[in-house]
């Protein structure tokens, strides 16, 4: 078992952290040029050239493209009109038609900002050389941003992801293992066994629970060593905080499994129970989704979701260096979640029937 | 008194799984609670062990109060639950260990109460407990009921499941614990124990039908008792019962315990009727009242 509880995490981080990207690429890209000019064909090098697309095919017609769509076989059509060239270097302007498959919402968004960009950057250059020196009573104007990305400059999914599985995998085993643990007990008949003993309530818990408070912390361990050594992420900040805070949240986590396991009597029920908590509070912990993009009543209950915390703190101090001091409104919201749901937790559990 | 109960009833939704029993066992006594499957026995032990609060009636053990001394009797009993209940994934030697360390003594302080026991799962004590036999299981469960020296021992049936040879062992290892001044307070569903207690309980259904000795409790068997036996079990036990004068007919080992609704009952009678419905082999021998009989009969 204890092999088990440190291998399978590890590969999950591996696995996970190269595999959860928001990074669309490979788009299976077609196009009907329906203009066959130099221009047209220019555009289409642009796409060529870019590493999202995958330029697959070029269609005759639309219809055709059309059932390549249906098929599943492309994700994206450009099509370009007759007289493209024309229409661009005499009225200085033209339409191009853009059909993305948007079964998957997330990924149909990303390829249509790629999409313009690649366009709006064929269009500057195409205004560039189409510019006579008659026009210039119209001066070309144009304003450009340049983004800066602080804290992770090159946008790095990597970097931003590696963080939060950690977070994610420390919290499934410390939640699953410890919620199931009493229960165990509960099944195979010990827990009745122990009940006749003088031994003290926080003992018992105590005893059951600190194994997995260590484990928590040699999970933290390791995750982090591979992080470093195979994901080189970042890490900015005092490896102290990090762990001082992770072992305030284990207490958090560890509570509510003796929670679970008060108040189930088989380990198969304390697994749904425990199931059902970490599903939310891994979609609602503003790891895959920002928390800001919620609605109002959802971002009041992240409020309630430990992983929420324990995200923002690891983020806030790898990648940007944070100290105690400025994780500490976490770290006492956290503090204070700890002490009320062990408290909780405590007050529920009864040695007797 | 070691255990003193008074008036104990305690019902679980709708079923009422002891009514009002009441009885007290003598300090270094064997006592048995003899009855059948879902009479009350768990119950009964887990409300004198303070795992479960009686609705009524109260109840003491060496002298604590079962509710409100249940720190002191926790430190002060064993219990032996009808269902091993071990750490499976320690050792033999682990398991003692730990509820040595737990009731806050040593193996070796009290070693000697237990070695008789141990000796015998000392050759496997680096074993662990879950791949132990039945009988091993027992022995091991003991030993850690014992390890603080308990002066009332809870064994709730430690028989059942055991094969006959470790059934019989297990019960000479209780008289030598009785005899160094431990009470203790067994159930049992097998009748042929109960002849090993100093005094048993009758139980059925949540109540006591009967407090007595085993020797006692067969001379409240109210008729005598005959063994018949035939070639045909089958035919003879239906043959018994159309019998007009028949007042009870139980199988027994080879035989059917008979008994005659008339006091002046003449064998041979019987012998002709049985004769006539075609049976061989006839045997009509008067026999004592077992507890079995005894218990049948209380239970009507």
């Amino acid at each position: 078992m204890l092999p088990l509880i440190f291998v399978l995490p590890l590969i999950q981080l591996i696995v996970l952290s190269n595999a959860a990207t928001f990074e669309v690429k490979n788009i299976a890209f077609s196009y009907v040029d329906n203009d066959k000019t130099p221009y047209s064909r220019g555009l289409i090098e642009k796409f060529e050239a870019s590493t999202f697309f995958n330029v697959l095919t070029s269609f005759p017609s639309q219809e055709i493209a059309n059932s390549a769509m249906l098929r599943g076989e492309v994700d994206v059509i450009l099509e370009i009109p007759l007289h493209f060239e024309r229409d661009l270097s005499k009225e200085k302007k033209t339409e191009l038609l853009v059909i993305i498959n948007a079964i998957d919402g997330a990924a149909a968004g990303v390829e249509n900002v790629y999409i313009n960009q690649i366009i709006q950057g064929f269009n500057k250059n195409a205004q560039a050389s189409l510019i006579k020196p008659s026009d210039l009573k119209y001066p070309y104007k144009s304003i450009t941003s340049i983004p800066s990305f602080w804290f992770n400059e090159t946008l790095n999914y990597k970097t931003f992801m590696v963080p939060g599985i950690l977070v994610l995998l420390v919290t499934m085993i410390t939640l699953f293992l410890s919620g199931m643990n009493i229960v165990r007990e509960k099944e195979i008949g010990t827990l009745e066994q122990m009940n006749v003993t003088p031994i003290k309530k926080h003992q018992f818990i105590i005893g059951k629970l600190f194994p997995f408070w260590v484990l928590g912390m040699g999970l933290l361990t390791i995750g982090l060593i591979i992080g470093k050594a195979i994901f080189n992420v970042p890490m900015l900040g005092s490896i102290g905080v990090m762990y001082f805070y992770t072992s305030i949240y284990i207490l958090v986590i560890l509570g509510m499994g003796l929670f679970i396991s008060n108040f189930t009597d088989t380990q198969q029920q304390a697994m749904f129970i425990a199931w059902f908590f970490v599903v939310i509070f891994i979609l609602m912990s503003g790891l895959f989704t920002p928390i800001e993009s919620m609605p109002k009543w959802a971002q009041i209950i992240t409020e309630f979701n430990p992983i929420k915390y324990f995200v923002e703190v690891m983020r806030m101090v790898m990648l940007k260096g944070s100290s105690l001091a400025d994780i500490a409104p976490l770290l006492i919201k956290t503090l204070i979640y700890a002490l009320i749901i062990n408290g909780l937790a405590i007050w529920s559990y009864k040695k007797t029937s | 008194m070691s255990i003193e109960v008074k008036h104990i009833s305690k019902s679980f939704k709708d079923v009422n799984a002891l009514k009002d029993i009441s009885f007290s066992v003598k300090e270094g006594e064997l006592f048995g609670i003899i009855g059948p499957d879902g009479a009350g026995k768990t119950t009964l032990f887990r409300i004198l062990t303070t795992l479960l609060i009686a609705d009524s009636g109260s109840a003491s053990v060496s002298n604590f109060d079962v509710v409100n001394n249940y720190k002191d009797i926790r430190k002060s009993v064993g219990y032996m639950p009808g269902k091993f209940s071990l750490y499976q994934d320690l050792t033999v030697a682990e398991n003692l260990e730990f509820f040595a360390t737990i009731f806050g003594t040593t193996i070796e302080e009290n070693y000697e109460l237990i070695k008789d026991i141990y000796v015998q799962i000392e050759p496997f004590k680096n074993r662990k407990a879950g791949d132990l036999s039945g009988g091993m299981k027992q022995k091991l469960a003991l030993s850690c009921a014992l390890i603080h020296k308990p002066e009332v021992l809870f064994l709730d049936e430690p028989t059942t499941g055991v094969d006959p040879v470790s059934r019989k062992e297990f019960w000479e290892m209780l008289k030598r614990l009785q005899q160094k001044g431990i009470t203790i307070l067994v159930s049992t569903p097998y009748m042929d124990e109960a002849a090993l207690c100093d005094r048993i309980a009758l139980i059925q259904d949540g109540e006591i039908l009967e407090i007595e000795s085993p020797e006692a409790i067969v001379l409240k068997y109210p008729k005598k008792i005959y063994d018949v036996g035939a070639s045909e079990m089958y035919l003879l036990i239906e043959s018994l019962k159309e019998y007009t004068h028949s007042y009870s007919v139980y199988p027994f080992g080879e035989f059917v315990h008979y008994s005659d609704k008339r006091e002046s009952f003449d064998p041979k009678e019987l012998q002709d009727f049985l004769e006539s419905k075609g049976l061989k082999e006839i045997t009509i021998a008067a026999t004592k009242a077992t507890i079995e009989d005894t218990f049948m009969e209380l239970a009507k």
